[in-house]
C-alpha cells in the first residue's frame, strides 16, 4: 500500500529528535486522532539552520513528517511557508487516499513552529487557515483552537 | 525494499492457511464430483449429495448437535446476519427487543443497526474491562418483549472468552432465544451445543484452516426462524443456493482436524500464549494486556503499547517478517480505533498502539521467540521517535 520512498521515510526517518535550544515549536494533532506531530526548528537569519522531529502516528505520518523536514532544511522561513502538503506527497511518490491527511498535517506542523517562531520574536503572526486534516474529505477539527 | 525471506504468520484470528489434507478431501468435488447436489437423479448429484450429507453428519457430531440442525452459509457474517434478522422477522409478533453486547463483530452489530431502523430495539450491554459480559446484565436486560440475546463465544480482538453456559441458562429461564458468535472459537476450544444451552450458533470454515467462503449456523429444532436467503429449496428450504460441496466438504474435514486432540493443541497453544504474555510483560514497559488473563482464548495475545501507535508498529514487524495485527484507527480506516479497545474502556490513544497476536497450531515455540526478540527493539525505535514518550522515566 505505500511507496518504496515512503517505505524508505518509514524505515529510515530523517531529522528524528529535539533541539534543545529551538527557536520555534510547533505541535498540531492529538492523541485522541491517533496522529500528533512536533517540529523543533532553530532559525537563524531568516534560515532554517537546524530542523528535527517526533511523530506519534502512523507509517504515513511518520514518513510525511520525516519527508518535510528534509524539504525545509537550510531553507528561509518564506520558503518555508510555502510548503505544500501536495509537495510532499509528490516528494514521497505518492500516499494512499486515506492517507493524504498525514501529509496536511505534516505541512501544518512546519508552519506552526514557524508560527512559534514569529510569536517568539514579537512579530505578527501568518495569517493562519486551518483547513482541518479530515479522512477522505471528513473534516476532522481536532487540531484547532 | 528488501524482501525478507523469513515470515512467520501471527495473524489466524483474521484467517488462516488452508491445509493441505483439507484441499486433498476438498479435490474431488471441484473436477469430478460436481454434480449439483440437489440433481440426486444423476450419479454426479447423488455422489455431492453424499458428501455433502456426510459433512453435515460430522459436524453436528462434533458441535454436539442433529445433523438437521446444521445448516450452510456462505460465511460466518452471514451466519450471523441470518440468526439475526432471521429470528427478529420471524418472531416480530413476540416482541421487537434484542439485546447483544458492545463489543461484538461487526457482522453481529450492524443487522442490529439495521433492525433499529426497522422497528426494532436494541440494547448493548456494556463489557467490563476484561471484555465480559455478565450474566446478571442480560437477566436484568431482558423485557417482555425480548425475543433475542446474541453474546459472542469469544472475543476476536482481545480473545476473552464469555459465560455462555451461564448465559445459555437465564435466556432459557426467562424464554428468549440465545445466539452466540461463535466464529473465533469453534475450532479452538470444544463446543456442545446442548451443554452451552444456545440455539443458535455461527461458526466460519477460514478460521480453523478451512476454505473461505463457508460457514454454517446451528439452529436448534423448534427455533422459528425467517430464511434470509430466498429461493431454491436446498438447506430444507431455510437457505437458498446451490451448496458449495467443495467448501463445506473441506469446513467438515477442517473442523475435524481441529477436534481431534484439541485437548494437547490446547495445551502446546497455551504454554506459547502465555510465553509470549509473560515474554513481552517482562521486556517492555508501559504495556497492558487487553483482556482477561485466563479465560481467554488459547491463541490470542493483544497488548496495548503506550505512547505508539499499531500502523507504524505492524508495518516495522512485517518488515522483520512478523505477520500481525492491530486495531488503530489507522488500520482501520475509520476514524477511530477497534470499537472492542474502547469498550473495555481504553482512552483513544492507548487503543491506537494495540498489536494482536493469533496463533495458530502450526506456529512454534521458536516463532514465538523470535517475536520476542525482534518485539523490544521495535517499540523503543518507536517510542524514542513520538512527542508522548518525551520526558517519560524510563
Amino acid at each position: 500500500m505505500y511507496s518504496d520512498r515512503v517505505m524508505d521515510h518509514f524505515a529510515n526517518p530523517r531529522n528524528v529528535g529535539e533541539i534543545a535550544d529551538a527557536n520555534a515549536v510547533g505541535t498540531v494533532g492529538n492523541a485522541k486522532c491517533g496522529d500528533i506531530m512536533k517540529m523543533y526548528m532553530k532559525i537563524e537569519n531568516d534560515v532554517i539552520v537546524d530542523i528535527k522531529f517526533k511523530t506519534f502516528g502512523c507509517g504515513a505520518a511518520i514518513a510525511t513528517s520525516s519527508m518535510a523536514t528534509e524539504m525545509v532544511r537550510g531553507k528561509t522561513v518564506e520558503e518555508a511557508l510555502r510548503l505544500t502538503n501536495k509537495a510532499v506527497v509528490e516528494a514521497l511518490e505518492g500516499l494512499p487516499p486515506v492517507k493524504l491527511h498525514c501529509s496536511v498535517l505534516a505541512e501544518d506542523a512546519i508552519k506552526a513552529a514557524i508560527e512559534n517562531y514569529y510569536e517568539n520574536q514579537g512579530k505578527t503572526p501568518t495569517n493562519k487557515e486551518c483547513r482541518g486534516h479530515g479522512r477522505e474529505g471528513e473534516g476532522c477539527t481536532c487540531c484547532c483552537e | 525494499m528488501n524482501r525478507v525471506i523469513f515470515m512467520v504468520y501471527f495473524d489466524n484470528a483474521a484467517t488462516t492457511a488452508l491445509k493441505r489434507e483439507v484441499l486433498d478431501r476438498m479435490t474431488p468435488y471441484l473436477c469430478e464430483i460436481y454434480g449439483n447436489a440437489s440433481s440426486t437423479y444423476t450419479s454426479t448429484g447423488i455422489a455431492a449429495r453424499k458428501g455433502l450429507s456426510e459433512a453435515r453428519s460430522e459436524i453436528a457430531r462434533i458441535l454436539g448437535a442433529r445433523d438437521d440442525e446444521i445448516f450452510f452459509t456462505a460465511s460466518g457474517s452471514e451466519a450471523d446476519n441470518w440468526a439475526i434478522k432471521g429470528i427478529a422477522f420471524k418472531n416480530k409478533d413476540r416482541g421487537n427487543h434484542i439485546i447483544t453486547t458492545k463489543i461484538e463483530h461487526h457482522a453481529v452489530l450492524y443487522p442490529c443497526e439495521y433492525l433499529e431502523k426497522h422497528g426494532f430495539e436494541v440494547t448493548y450491554l456494556d463489557v467490563d474491562e476484561f471484555g465480559m459480559v455478565s450474566p446478571d446484565a442480560v437477566k436484568n436486560a431482558i423485557r417482555e418483549n425480548t425475543i433475542l440475546v446474541s453474546v459472542m463465544f469469544a472475543n476476536n480482538e482481545i480473545g476473552t472468552i464469555n459465560p455462555i453456559r451461564e448465559i445459555g441458562a437465564v435466556a432459557k429461564e426467562k424464554g428468549v432465544y440465545f445466539h452466540t458468535d461463535a466464529v473465533q472459537a469453534a475450532g479452538a476450544v470444544p463446543i456442545n451445543v446442548g451443554e452451552l444451552g444456545v440455539d443458535l450458533l455461527s461458526i466460519s470454515a477460514h478460521k480453523f484452516h478451512g476454505p473461505k467462503g463457508v460457514g454454517a449456523l446451528y439452529i436448534k429444532k423448534g427455533v422459528r426462524i425467517d430464511p434470509l436467503i430466498h429461493g431454491g429449496a436446498q438447506e430444507s428450504g431455510k437457505r437458498a443456493g446451490t451448496e458449495n460441496v467443495a467448501g463445506i466438504v473441506g469446513m467438515a474435514a477442517a473442523l475435524k482436524m481441529a477436534a481431534d486432540g484439541m485437548d494437547g493443541k490446547t495445551k502446546k497453544l497455551t504454554a506459547i500464549r502465555d510465553r509470549l504474555i509473560k515474554g513481552i510483560e517482562d521486556a517492555i514497559p508501559y504495556c497492558r494486556l487487553n483482556g482477561h488473563r485466563t479465560k481467554r482464548l488459547p491463541n490470542n495475545v493483544s497488548f496495548c503499547f503506550r505512547y505508539i501507535e499499531g500502523e507504524a508498529l505492524l508495518l516495522s514487524l512485517d518488515m522483520k517478517g512478523f505477520i500481525v495485527s492491530s486495531g488503530s484507527a489507522c488500520t482501520s480506516g475509520s476514524l477511530d480505533p477497534s470499537h472492542v479497545l474502547l469498550g473495555i474502556g481504553l482512552l483513544h490513544e492507548i487503543a491506537h498502539g494495540s498489536m494482536r497476536v493469533s496463533l495458530s497450531d502450526l506456529n512454534t515455540r521458536e516463532e514465538a521467540d523470535e517475536l520476542l526478540k525482534a518485539l523490544p527493539p521495535i517499540v523503543e525505535k518507536l517510542r524514542a521517535m513520538s512527542p508522548l514518550y518525551e520526558g517519560v522515566e524510563r
